[in-house]
């Protein structure tokens, strides 16, 4: 284990990562990185038929002719969310080929992920850079898992390819509708899931790039949201996911009374501060209290009419119908929550696909995250500071990625419509247990006990002053649930061991996962 | 000392709430033994917390295990302490939680009542965020939502509750079981700040006075009474019931009993409850209290309900029940006055105050006199006015700007 340092929020990070130099945080904007990007292997023609088809026999001859062995980084995609076949079907190949030690590098992992457990315990799987979700988070937290988890956002995952921190030897792209030549989208075909943006940057800068499919039409496979150019073999299988999956729990609207006052507080505080105007933009993610935002804003929209230029997604059935009544231009989306938005984006020319690399990533030259106007996102802890946690629990165990969400704090209002406790658990702490966002980029915490603002953020609190919305100080409110709850919360309890390095947007490390002890 | 009680909820969809067991036992140490979904943040809190309720409650030998779901201490205590009178029926201790200064309010006898939630006394998880849903009133209730096994236990929650739940301003009520068990539920309740109790299945004067004698028995300070008409028995003596003493508010009818009791299907006309709808305006405003309606229990169906408020309305009904929050706007909303009769009643206010500043007996609007109980009644949707945001607290000054 290497040595701590304290980053510039205060967080104690360590200096290597899984053998490789790691910068501490240094703030915002802070770090500015040089050099030049990564870049695969140059190719050759004369190695690749002439006749276009790399179609393969199977996972396992690909994966052998992709020079598959001990140590190498195999990536996979979660645009079937929990629905995902493909990763589970990699990792079940490389062990029946012996292989060892590899670093499994998802962009996502959902519970269907469970299996990769057995992958680690065996020693197929060395360790995960990505979301650590329940039983691989339990895995990584209570310190069992070989290397460090390293947990990225969407835009630092791009960010990590692009500036080669991370080296991918094979990606492995699930399409729902390819060519024999590699040419792939997620808009058609039986398994539909809706676009393929996550695989973007493995596309480009891995050195072998297998697509796995089960609908292969002839060339040309039309939209080709991956390009053929950057495969080198195509798989055909029986089925790679369960489409319907993609709708998952937190994609339904609430019926909670409670987190329906939440959304309504937000979508009021938008339009008292001035933000619900003709040509804004919005950001409406995934979770029962975000859609429900979005829908109390199209209502406000629709008696004032008033349009929105675009709104970012996760898109689903409500984003689609705005955009469809005209409330909304353009939806720029990033992932599609459900049958509703992978048919809209295959038929409705205003709804775009869009990638990490033009959403997110911070070393480009600008993304449209740090564009919109608000966005609403959730939290699992905020502290006095403002400072927001998103992957791990009260318990310290890790239990979800950070997804776009460190991304989207660059919005021009972010805010986070959140209850104040669940149960008996506190969500306004003194300290998050772990940092994944700084306070400076969340200006507004909306809780069904009243609406926080930054005091960062004048502008917003002389734009709503004098309105009828509870206004109230965090302390205040962290005082009412603390009473409500008997008392401020003990800590979990946490050992010395680092078991994973949080990164923020730009590769600087933000903070460090303890391993939880019982 | 031997026995085993049991009392709360267990299971992967209990939230808020939880189970204990009590082996009572004749000596040795208090085994302890606590799971918690909140192990990391009050593990520590809640084995204190027992033990002390445990002392408190004079019990030192026993073997006592809790799964709990992230319960609130009242709760916990709440439980504990049925679980220790269900072990022994003789143990007569009792654990109150603090009564909190934000359950310390009044209410009145005129305040208005449009709607009134009912909160199952058994499901805890309920109570906490409920008041900040702008009901007028809440209703922690004992009877049908309880099953018959768990009186004892939700008597203690709610007990406990009425102590330490923040209602807002709401008015505090509780729904009884009939009587005579609704005896019991009364001594337990009585002297913890109850604004309102709703006796259900009336059917006479003699149980709402003896619902207020209870009462006062029982330590209650200031409590209104709502009897529920929920039979034919009950309908006809509307008039009866509603002016059996001084303590009734209200007179509420239930539709759900009421259809099964005179052999009617209940449907979405109601023409089969009319008469008895009438019965109970007409007996509530005969003994002056406020009558009011039934629950609407399609939750999904709000146009359903903001026509079943505006019929009710109409029938002279000032308030009605719901069962979730999100009915709580649509009925505040549709009983709102008209734009049209608040301006009516402005000018019957004004007419009225000019008209007692000068001295003069008779109210004049243009050449019209204005009847006492129509000056009455304008001053109520005045009120009613300011209260639904319609008019500012001081619109007689920013009238004459």
């Amino acid at each position: 284990m290497s040595e701590l340092v304290q980053n510039a929020i205060g967080r104690w990070v360590p200096t290597e990562v899984n053998g490789r130099e790691a910068i501490p945080y240094q703030g915002v904007g802070k770090y500015r990185p040089s050099g030049r990007k990564a870049a695969p292997p140059i190719a050759s023609c004369a190695d690749y038929p002439a006749d276009g088809n790399k179609v393969v026999g199977s996972l396992h001859e690909a994966l052998r002719a992709c020079g598959l062995r001990d140590g190498m980084t195999i990536s996979t995609h979660h645009h079937f969310r929990d629905g995902d076949m493909v990763a589970c079907a990699v990792f079940d190949t490389a062990a029946e080929m012996g292989v060892k030690d590899l670093m499994w590098f998802p962009s996502a992992s959902f519970p269907c992920h469970a299996r990769m457990v057995e992958h680690m315990e065996s020693g197929v799987i060395h360790h995960i850079e990505g979301s650590l979700n329940g039983p691989l988070g339990e895995y990584c937290s209570r310190g069992k898992m070989r290397g460090l988890g390293v947990l990225r956002s969407h835009g630092g995952r791009y960010q990590a390819v692009q500036d080669g921190e991370v080296h991918i030897d094979i990606a492995v792209i699930a399409a729902p509708t390819a060519d024999p030549f590699g040419n792939a989208n997620g808009v058609t075909g039986p398994s539909a899931c809706g676009l393929l943006g996550f695989a973007l940057a493995d596309s480009q800068y891995a050195d072998k790039v297998i697509v796995v499919t089960d609908n292969l039409v002839p060339f040309p496979c039309i939209p080709w949201q991956i390009h053929g150019n950057y495969v080198d073999y195509v798989v055909v299988m029986d089925r790679i996911g369960d489409p319907a999956k993609i709708v998952s729990g937190t994609t339904q609207i609430t019926r909670s009374p409670d987190r329906l006052l939440i959304a309504e507080l937000a979508a009021r505080f938008c339009e008292e501060a001035g933000i619900v105007r003709d040509g804004f933009s919005f950001q409406a993610g995934a979770g029962g209290t975000a859609l429900s935002f979005s829908i109390f804003l199209g209502e406000m929209m629709r008696k004032k009419g008033i349009k929105a230029r675009f709104a970012r997604g996760g898109s689903n059935k409500y984003l689609v119908e705005m955009l469809e009544e005209g409330l909304v231009e353009y939806i720029l989306d990033g992932q599609t929550f459900d049958l509703d938005g992978v048919r809209s984006m295959r038929d409705n020319p205003r709804h775009v696909n869009t990638s990490p690399f033009t959403s997110y990533n911070y070393h480009g030259k600008g993304n449209f995250a740090s564009m919109v106007d608000v966005t609403v996102l959730g939290a699992t802890e905020v502290d006095l500071n403002f400072n927001a946690n998103v992957v791990t629990h009260s318990d310290g165990l890790l239990l979800h990625g950070i997804g776009g969400w460190q991304n989207c704090l660059f919005a021009k209002c972010t805010m986070l419509p959140i209850p104040s406790f669940r149960d008996r658990i506190p969500v306004i702490l003194d300290e998050v247990t772990t940092l994944c966002g700084p306070g400076e980029l969340i200006d507004v915490i909306v809780t069904e006990r009243g609406i926080a603002i930054n005091p960062l953020r004048q502008d917003l609190i002389d734009a709503v002053k004098g309105s009828s919305l509870p206004i109230r100080p965090l302390e205040d409110i962290k005082r009412e649930v603390d009473a409500i709850c008997g008392g401020p919360p003990s800590r979990p309890k946490l050992g010395d061991k680092v078991v994973a390095a949080i990164k923020w947007v730009d590769g600087t490390v933000i903070d460090s996962v303890r391993q939880v002890l019982d | 000392m031997s026995g085993l009680g049991t009392a709360g909820r267990k299971g992967d969809r209990v939230r808020s709430d939880c189970w204990v067991s009590i082996e009572l036992r004749d000596g040795g140490p208090l085994e302890l033994d606590v799971t918690t979904r909140v192990e990391a943040m009050y593990g520590d809190s809640i084995r204190s917390f027992v033990r002390d309720v445990l002392a408190e409650m004079g019990v030192h030998h026993a073997k006592v295990s809790i799964e709990d779901y992230g319960a609130l201490p009242y709760v916990i205590a709440a439980r504990l302490e049925a679980a220790v009178k269900r072990a022994d029926p003789l143990n007569t201790n009792t654990w109150l939680p603090e009564a909190l200064p934000c359950t310390q309010y009044p209410t009145e006898k005129e305040r208005f009542r449009r709607s009134r939630l009912y909160l199952p006394g058994g499901e805890p998880k309920f109570f906490t965020n409920a008041g900040l849903h702008g009901a007028d009133g809440y209703i922690l209730d004992l009877e049908d939502s309880v099953p018959p096994s768990e009186k004892d236990s939700a008597r203690l929650v709610v007990r406990n509750a009425l102590r330490q739940v923040d209602f807002g301003s709401a008015e505090r009520m509780v729904r009884i079981n009939q009587l005579p068990l609704g005896l019991e539920d009364i001594r337990a309740i009585a002297p913890h700040n109850v604004h309102v109790v709703l006796i259900p299945k009336c059917e006479s004067a003699e149980q709402v006075r003896e619902v207020d004698e209870a009462m006062r028995e029982s330590g209650a300070s200031e409590t209104y009474l709502m009897p529920i008409i929920e039979s034919a028995l009950g309908a006809f003596r509307a008039y009866e019931i509603a002016s059996a003493c001084r303590s009734v508010c209200s007179l509420a009818i239930g539709l759900e009993d009421y259809t099964a009791d005179i052999g009617a299907e209940r449907t979405p006309e109601g023409r089969e409850s009319f008469w008895a709808r009438s019965q109970v305006v007409n007996g509530a405003r005969a003994a002056g209290v406020q009558p009011i309606d039934t629950v609407f229990s399609d939750v999904d169906d709000e146009e359903g309900l903001r026509a079943s408020v505006r019929e009710a309305k109409a029938l002279g009904f000032e308030g009605k029940g719901c069962i979730h929050p999100r009915q709580i706007r649509p009925i505040h909303e549709e009983f709102a006055p008209s734009p049209e009769s608040v301006e009516k009643a402005k000018r019957i206010v004004t007419a009225y105050e000019d008209a007692a500043a000068k001295g003069l007996g008779v109210v004049a609007l243009g050449s019209k006199m204005i009847d006492p109980p129509v000056v009455k009644r304008a001053l109520r949707t005045v009120k009613l006015a300011v209260e639904c945001g319609l008019l500012p607290e001081n619109w007689r000054e920013t009238a004459n700007e």
